[in-house]
Parts: structure tokens; sequence; C-alpha cells
């Protein structure tokens, strides 16, 4: 009863911390982070998605981030003036993630037999095949607008009442990053929510034992190529879904935003916060996105200093990230928050390799 | 009507044929061995039989045609098979890997007792439950995968090779238990090196060269025929 008692306690001081975060960052820090706050959100939900396919399913996916442009262009080009169209966002968000979904499915089908390092390079070339349409599709019939992307695409709204302006509610005057962020994090609890059940679900086992071997799998009767296209087409959900929002977010897209920078990106992510462990993938989206941001200030700090700016700040995000990511294959290599059964899984790793060696030579004989 | 029945099997890997035109049978209760030297097609046979690889010819399980169903579809209806190599998830626990042997199923209530009867049966695995799979020795993971082949109630279990890497003591341990498994009504379809043993469990045996049966006699039969033992039973 008490420890019920306290986990009620918590969930609510956890649920006001993240009702009033956005007016704290904004005092703090200024209106800023606030927008990189909502962007920490899309990313976190983009790395959910991705953690189904590389973290449960084992399938190393390079391409990701075509999932996250096929939301966001559809988005645009159902709610903009691109073609005149303006359906709500309550029809259009739902609609990219089952787009996304049946692209997941169609990049899945053919990859299917491919594992490791082929898989990867597969879904590299499919992420990339996707932005060069995009960047592609404005002749001879124009649909995307070419390298410019789409403009003014609608603001998530029901009624008058819209995202994409500052609103009164209840005597306090809310910006619109600060009502993104509400909507950010209802959707992002929605994937939390929808990750945890997969992860414990007869899925969820299926998923683990192709990780661990696909053939026995198969011969446990586990329907593996349903299974792991089923994997393919969830995560592609949860990035469709993130697409939508940043499309109405930004009310701009362009296929410079969906780059192979932004899927090894997402994939850090997981790496970083500990893959297949929901809490550390929200801790490494949050972290990856921040921390860039915040090296902005080295900058400033260098001219004041020393009179100018001797590294430049972009150069030194990717100095500190390559970094952060040796020392942390180094002193934690599950990931900073790994989950039970990652941590497990690598400690037993060296145990485990010389068997694995061992039933590899018998697959090639 | 046999459990199995195996008409004109073929198995070619590109332009090899492994298996030319084989005939087998196992009936409901009966266990029955496949021998021969390496490269026979004895664990092709198994493999085809399974449905991991493509073939020609018909296979038939209790009556029913296989055709060229899915293995995962062949798993569901009661025909299970140990691979080669042992097959079991090397970074899952005991009680995990034993929990996926009971994936298809969901009587939960007769998966918890038949658990508990794994459990009876492999008392090592009971004292491990919660130890990685993969940090056994051969015998044990032998064990573990009988076991996890047991929780999806097999009508027809089908072994490649379980003496395969194991220490001669645990040889015996293990084909004890196969033998308590086929006490239970299971029925076996065995491929094994190791002849003398694999004969001495079974009722039945097919003796297979260059991808067809080249003999098919009981088992006793075939321990005294002195073509057998001198090929295959190691005696001149």
């Amino acid at each position: 009863m008490n420890a019920r008692k306290r986990a009620w306690l918590a969930a609510l001081a956890l649920a006001l911390g993240l009702a009033v975060l956005p007016f704290a960052l904004d005092g703090l820090l200024g209106p800023y982070w606030v927008r990189v706050l909502d962007f920490a959100l899309l990313y976190a939900m983009l790395a959910l998605g991705l953690n189904i396919v590389v973290g449960y399913a084992g399938l190393l996916d390079l391409g990701y981030i075509a999932f996250y442009g096929v939301g966001a262009y559809l988005y645009a080009l159902l709610a903009s003036p691109q073609f005149g169209i303006h359906w709500p966002f309550w029809a259009v968000l739902p609609l990219g993630a089952a787009l996304a979904a049946l692209f997941g499915i169609l990049l899945g089908t053919p990859t299917l037999r491919l594992r490791g390092d082929y898989l990867a390079i597969v879904t590299l070339g499919f992420g990339e095949i996707i932005r060069i349409f995009l960047n592609n599709l404005d002749a001879p019939v124009n649909i995307t607008n070419g390298p410019q992307g789409i403009t003014a695409i609608d603001a998530v709204h029901l009624g008058s009442f819209s995202l994409g302006r500052r609103q009164e509610i209840l005597g306090v005057n809310v910006p619109s990053t600060v009502l993104y962020y509400y909507l950010f994090l209802l959707c992002m609890l929605a994937v939390v929510f929808v990750s945890l059940r997969l992860e414990n679900s007869r899925i969820g086992r299926a998923w683990v034992a192709i990780r661990e071997d696909e053939v026995a799998a198969e011969a446990m009767g586990i329907p593996t190529r349903n299974v792991k296209l089923l994997a393919f087409a969830m995560g592609a959900s949860f990035g469709g879904l993130a697409g939508g929002l940043f499309a109405s977010f930004q009310g701009f897209v362009s296929p410079e935003s969906f780059n192979l920078m932004e899927s090894i990106m997402i994939l850090c992510m997981i790496v970083l916060g500990g893959m297949g462990n929901i809490p550390g993938v929200i801790l490494g989206a949050v972290l990856l996105t921040a921390l860039p941001e915040a090296l902005r200030y080295v900058g400033d700090w260098q001219r004041h200093l020393l009179g100018r700016v001797v590294v430049d700040p972009a150069d030194l995000r990717m100095l500190l990230f390559g970094l952060a990511l040796v020392l942390m294959m180094l002193f934690r290599p599950a990931g900073l928050w790994p989950s039970r059964r990652r941590q497990r899984e690598f400690a037993a790793t060296g145990e485990v390799a010389e068997q694995e060696q061992a039933s590899l030579f018998d697959a090639r004989r | 009507m046999k459990l199995l029945s195996v008409e004109r099997l073929q198995v070619a890997y590109g332009r090899i044929q492994a298996v030319r035109a084989l005939d087998l049978q196992v009936g409901e209760g009966e266990a029955v061995c496949l021998i021969g030297a390496n490269g026979a097609g004895k664990t092709t046979t198994l493999k085809a039989i399974a449905g991991l690889l493509p073939c020609r010819g018909s296979i038939h399980f209790d009556g029913r045609s296989l055709g060229q169903q899915p293995a995962h579809a062949i798993a569901r209806l009661g025909l299970t098979l140990v691979p080669e190599g042992r097959g079991i998830f090397p970074r899952m626990s005991v009680l995990e890997n034993l929990q996926m042997g009971a994936y298809v199923r969901r009587d939960r209530q007769a998966v918890k007792s038949d658990l508990e009867e794994v459990f009876a049966l492999l008392p090592r695995l009971a004292e491990r439950k919660t130890q990685k799979a993969g940090l056994f020795s051969g015998g044990e993971q032998q064990m573990l995968a009988l076991g996890r082949a047991l929780m999806s109630r097999p009508r027809l279990l089908m072994l490649d090779e379980p003496s395969m890497g194991l220490a001669p003591v645990m040889v015996q341990t293990v084909f004890g238990i196969i033998r308590q498994i086929i006490q239970r009504g299971v029925s076996l379809l065995l491929v094994e090196q190791n002849a003398h043993l694999a004969l001495k469990l079974c009722q039945r045996g097919y003796v297979l060269e260059n991808g067809a049966v080249g003999l098919a006699d009981p088992a006793d039969e075939l321990a005294a025929n002195p073509a057998v033992r001198a090929a295959y039973l190691g005696e001149a």
C-alpha cells in the first residue's frame, strides 16, 4: 500500500515536473531552449521507433530517417498551399504513420534474407533513395517542390485554436513552442506506451529470439518473416508520426532534413542511451539533441576569453561527439542506461562468443 | 497410417543433388534412425522435412501434406527439429529458452505443468534455471535443446546428431534421456554418427548412401548385418 502510494506520488511529481518544464526552461535559459526541448521530444519518438527495429529485433537499419521524411512530406502535401489541400491534423498524422508503416514493409520485404552488414547497406541505400526522390520530384510534375521544399505548412489546429501562435489560456500567455511541447509530450507518451506493451508481449519475445538465432526461432514456430516485417512497420510508423509533427511544427520541409547524418544521429541516440531500454533511449535522444545546442555557447566563451573563435563550435561538436562515443564504448558498452537484458547479454558476450564462433562454423559447413 | 511418410524426396544445393528419391516412414510411437557416412544426406533430409530447405517429392505428416509449408507452420503441427549444433538461444536464460519452446502454445496451465515435467526429467536444468544457456557445456546445451523441444509437445521429434561433440559419459546421459522421451510415446527420427548407439535405441533404421536409402531393416537386423557392421560399426 505504502509502496503503491509512493509510486503514485512519484508519477504525480513527474507529471507536474513535465508540465512546468517548458516554462522553467523559458525562464532560466530563454525561449530558444523550449524549441530545443520540442526537438528533443521529436527525436525521442524517432529513437523509440528505431529502437524497435534495432534494439528489439536486432535489424540494423541505417535509413530510418526516410520514414520521418515520408511522414513529414505527407503532412506537408496534405496540409499546405502546395496543392491547396488543408486536411486536419487528426486525419493526416495517422495517415502519415500508416504510409510510413507501408514503406517499412516495402523496405522490409526485399531485405528479409539479409543480415548484419548487408542489411545495413541496403537500408542505407533506401534512405538515400527516398531523399533523392523528394529532391527530384519537382519535374515533370511538381509534387515536392524539389530542393526548395514545401513552405507555409498548416500548424496543428482545432477550429480556431491553433498551436502555431501564442494563446491565452486561463490568463496565462502560452507561446506556440510550449503548446507544441504538450502535443509532442502526449504523442511521445503514446509511443512509450506502445513500446512497453510490445516489449513484454509474445511479439517482443519473438523479436529477442530472432535476434539470438533466426533458424532456431523459426523451428520454434515463430513466423520470422512476418515478425520481422512487423518490426519494420511498427518502427516506421513511429517515424512517420514524428515526421508529421515535425512538418506542422516547423511549417517547412525540405529534403535536406532527411539526410544520412540524421539516420546515424538517431542510431547514436539509442546506442548511447542504451539499446532496447525505453528510458535509456529517451535519455540518449535528449542528450544528443541538447548537447550540440549547448556547445554553441562554447563559441561565445572563446570570443569572450580569447578575443576570437579558435575552434569552430560546429567542429568541436563532432569532435566531442566522437570522444563521447569512444569513451562510452570503453566504459559503458551497453549504453548509459541499458536494459537489464542487454546488460546481461553484454556481460556474457565474451564468454558466449566462443560458443557462437563454434555454431557459426557449423552453419558454414 | 504412418505418422510421417516421405516419398521420393529430392533436395539439391544448387546443382549438387544431396538427396535423390528418398523414401522413409515413421510410425506412431516408433523410434527410427538414419545412419550413413558423412555427406550421405542425413541432415539434409531432416532439414527438408522440417521445412528449412526447399525440396521436391511428397511429405505427409499425420495424413496431411506438408507441401512447401514454411518451417514455423510445420513446427506448429508437432513436428519438432532439434538441429545439429543444438540451436539454443545462447544469451537467454534456461527458463526463457524453455518458454520459447512453448511459444506456439496457448494453454498456459499445461505449459506450466510441462515445465515441471521437463525439470523433473532434467534436474540439472532446474538447478540452473536463471543461468545463461550459452555458458553451458555441450552436454547441458543438448539437454536444454531436448527440454525446449519437449515444451512444444512434439508428436515427432527429429534429433540431428545429439551426440556430436559430447564427452562419452555425457553421450550416455543424453541417450538415456532420449530413451525416456521415447517411453513417453513421442515418435523419434534420429540422425546419428554413432550407429552403434542409434541402432540400440531405435526399432528400425535406414542406411543412407549418396542421398538414397541403401538398406531399410529392423535395427537388430541392421546391427547383425555384416556389411553394416563393417561400414558403420567399425568392425572388420
